[in-house]
Order: C-alpha cells, then sequence, then structure tokens
C-alpha cells in the first residue's frame, strides 16, 4: 500500500515537472520537481514540505544542467539569518534554470509555526524553502558532504557532477564569484 | 585609454578573485589519538581553571557549549547529568564558552555567570576569551565534545563529536556516544564510535 503511495506519488511530481516544465518562474513553496515530503506545514496560504533525508537527498544528486545551490540554515541562526538576503538575491539575478536556490531549514519542530512561518511570510522568501527534519544526524551529515562538522551556516553548490561544499558564511562578492566560476 | 581600460579590468579581475573562498580546506584540529593541550582559562567563579589542577582525573570530558545556541540549550541538563554520572569515576566535565560576546552579547562572561548559577552547573564553566583554544582543538559548533585521557603521554583524545543520537528526547536515545565511549575508555576497551557529526551552532568569532 505504501509502495503503491509513493509510486502514486512520484507520478504526480512527474506530471507536475512535465506539466510545468522549463521556463515556470514560480519558486514558492513546493519546489516544481521536489520529491513528497513527508509532512507540509501550512500555515494560510504558505506551504513549507517537510522531508527526512531518505526523501531530501534527491534534492542533492538532480542530473538536470542547472546549477544547485542548497544552503543549510535555522531561524536560530543569526549568521544564517544575515545572508538570507544573499540567497534571495542570487536567486532573483539567475534565471531558475540556470541556477536553483533551494533553503533547507533545520529548525526544530516546535519552531515551525512560532519562527519559521512567520520568518518565511514577513521576508516574503521567494527561494524555495524546506524543512529537514531528521534526527539522524551522524548518519546524514557526512551524506550531504563528507567534510561537514555540521555547523551551519553550510551551503553545497553543484552541476550534475561538480560538487562544492562551503562550512563558512557568504558574501554576496564571494558567492557570485563562485557561481561566475562555476 | 586602452590601457587605462586595461588595467581597470585587471584590478577588477583581481578584486574578484580575491572573493574566493577554497573549498576542502584542511581544518587544523585533533583527530582520536592525539595529544590535546593544556589551558589556563578563567572560570564564571572568577579563578583561572587548568586540566593540570585535577591531580586525580583519569580523564576529561571537554565540552565547547555556549549560553545561546538552541542544541547547547537541549543538551543543557545531558551536561550536567554526565558530569554528575562521571566525576565520581574521575573524568569530569570541563565546559568552555568558545564564542566572542562581541558577535553573540548572549555569551558574556556576565551571562555566562548567571546561566551557571541559574541552572546550577556542577562543573567549571570556562571562557575562550582570547578564541586561541578551540581552533587548536578543532571545535567547530557548539555543543562540541572531547573526550580526553590522562596518559603517561599526555591528554589523548578518545572521542570527537556529539553527546547522543536524539537532540530532541534525552528519553529517546538509541546511541549514547559519549557514555559509551567514557564507560569503554574507563574499562580499557576499545571505543566503538570515535566520532560524531551533529548539526550544531558556529562558533562566533
Amino acid at each position: 500500500m505504501r509502495v503503491q503511495l509513493t509510486s502514486y506519488l512520484t507520478f504526480i511530481s512527474l506530471l507536475v515537472l512535465i506539466g510545468c516544465g522549463p521556463g515556470t518562474k514560480d519558486k514558492n513553496a513546493l519546489i516544481w520537481h521536489a520529491p513528497a515530503p513527508r509532512e507540509t506545514i501550512m500555515a494560510d496560504t504558505l506551504r513549507i514540505p517537510v522531508y527526512d533525508f531518505d526523501r531530501l537527498e534527491p534534492l542533492l544528486h538532480q542530473k538536470d544542467s542547472t546549477t544547485y545551490v542548497i544552503n543549510f540554515w535555522a531561524t536560530w541562526c543569526a549568521p544564517c539569518v544575515r545572508e538570507i538576503p544573499i540567497f534571495e538575491r542570487i536567486a532573483s539575478e539567475y534565471d531558475s534554470e540556470k541556477v536553483r536556490v533551494i533553503l533547507v531549514n533545520l529548525d526544530m519542530p516546535s519552531m515551525w509555526k512560532t519562527q519559521l512561518v512567520p520568518f518565511v511570510r514577513d521576508r516574503r522568501l521567494s527561494s524555495s524553502v524546506v524543512v529537514l527534519d531528521d534526527l539522524k544526524q551522524n548518519s546524514w551529515i557526512p551524506k550531504v558532504d563528507e567534510s561537514w562538522s555540521g555547523a551551519i551556516p553550510a551551503t553545497l553548490i553543484y552541476r550534475q557532477g561538480k560538487r562544492r561544499f562551503y562550512e563558512a558564511s557568504f558574501t554576496y562578492e564571494k558567492l557570485q564569484n563562485i557561481l561566475y566560476n562555476f | 585609454m586602452k590601457t587605462f581600460r586595461m588595467l581597470g579590468s585587471s584590478i577588477a579581475f583581481l578584486l574578484l578573485t580575491s572573493f574566493m573562498i577554497y573549498p576542502g580546506q584542511i581544518r587544523n584540529g585533533y583527530k582520536p589519538g592525539d595529544i590535546a593541550t593544556d589551558f589556563k582559562l578563567m572560570n564564571v567563579d572568577g579563578n583561572m581553571v587548568s586540566l593540570s589542577d585535577y591531580k586525580d582525573a583519569k580523564g576529561f570530558l571537554l565540552i565547547f557549549t555556549c549560553n545561546t545556541c538552541p542544541y547547547a540549550r537541549a543538551y543543557e541538563d545531558r551536561i550536567i547529568a554526565l558530569d554528575r554520572k562521571y566525576k565520581v569515576k574521575g573524568v569530569p566535565v570541563i565546559a568552555i564558552n568558545p564564542n566572542n560576546p562581541s558577535a553573540q552579547p548572549g555569551d558574556s562572561f556576565d551571562q555566562m555567570k548567571k546561566r551557571a548559577r541559574d541552572k546550577g552547573y556542577t562543573f567549571p564553566y570556562l571562557q575562550d576569551k582570547e578564541q586561541k583554544i578551540y581552533p587548536q582543538y578543532g571545535a567547530t559548533r557548539t555543543p562540541h565534545v572531547f573526550l580526553l585521557e590522562r596518559t603517561a603521554k599526555g591528554l589523548v583524545v578518545r572521542y570527537i563529536g556529539t553527546i547522543d543520537d536524539n537532540y530532541q528526547d534525552a528519553g529517546s536515545v538509541e546511541t549514547a556516544y559519549v557514555e559509551d565511549a567514557v564507560d569503554a575508555m574507563l574499562d580499557g576497551t576499545a571505543i566503538a564510535v570515535t566520532t560524531t557529526r551533529a548539526i550544531g551552532c558556529s562558533i562566533k568569532t
């Protein structure tokens, strides 16, 4: 039954992928070919998908020619919050076919409604925001990158086989320069 | 004129490339088996503390932690419990706050004193005021645990990482990494897991 449901959801995701296809400008909430979330945080019109690592992992291995900027952050992390506008600016400057920014939030479940939802709503974030909620950090952190100690902010940038991981904060110039040369 | 333009673009190029950061930089810091440094840091009670002050200790649970990080707070009671359990066995907790209070005012020395008092810390809570100790250990986040064993060669690093595998609920922990490591160390048996990773707050500089 569960398998059937999963394949059904995959089928639907594929339909969405084909249906919207390239050129869609809607970067909000659910990503156009996002894997099916474990659950969804709902607040008014806002929808934030919640993944465990297994469900999130395909987002770290997309095969298309887009450059993915996957930033790991939390609302309680001051340096993360400071660099969110940088990611937003980058996302607005590139066509989402070229560069796609995904903000992977690591807030604790008790903070979703009280901190994360107001943050996303008040700042009108246009990048895709997804939540990663998975307690088995020691098993999934190295799957994101072998060098990651677990401190945030941290950012994975990849396009097909090329991957770079940064356990560091960005300035706009740094990020722009990395993407320019990627 | 043309020369000027070329000069201008060269400067722009240099400026741009100077911002580049390189991934995969080798991070300094200890690995299990390395000999750890001692230090002399100020405790919240105003006294200076060194590991050499503890003449009878068999080892130490050195924990880089702070007042402000939600993960540090989630583990605070468990850190107190670790001290209660292992101090009597010769492995006390020594907590070090590595954050620069100018970057994180909630981690000022006064706030550290308050936190230690309010929570009834049973262990020293030291300030890495010059931020010279945490980089030597290679701590990158709070909380970040280093288990040290006192040997004839010096303080040997036995375990580096997180306390257990469930920050949300101490009652649902499946693997208590730190307790397993200390127990094995005290038994003189091999430590099964010597490094672990966990999400934590970056150290504020």
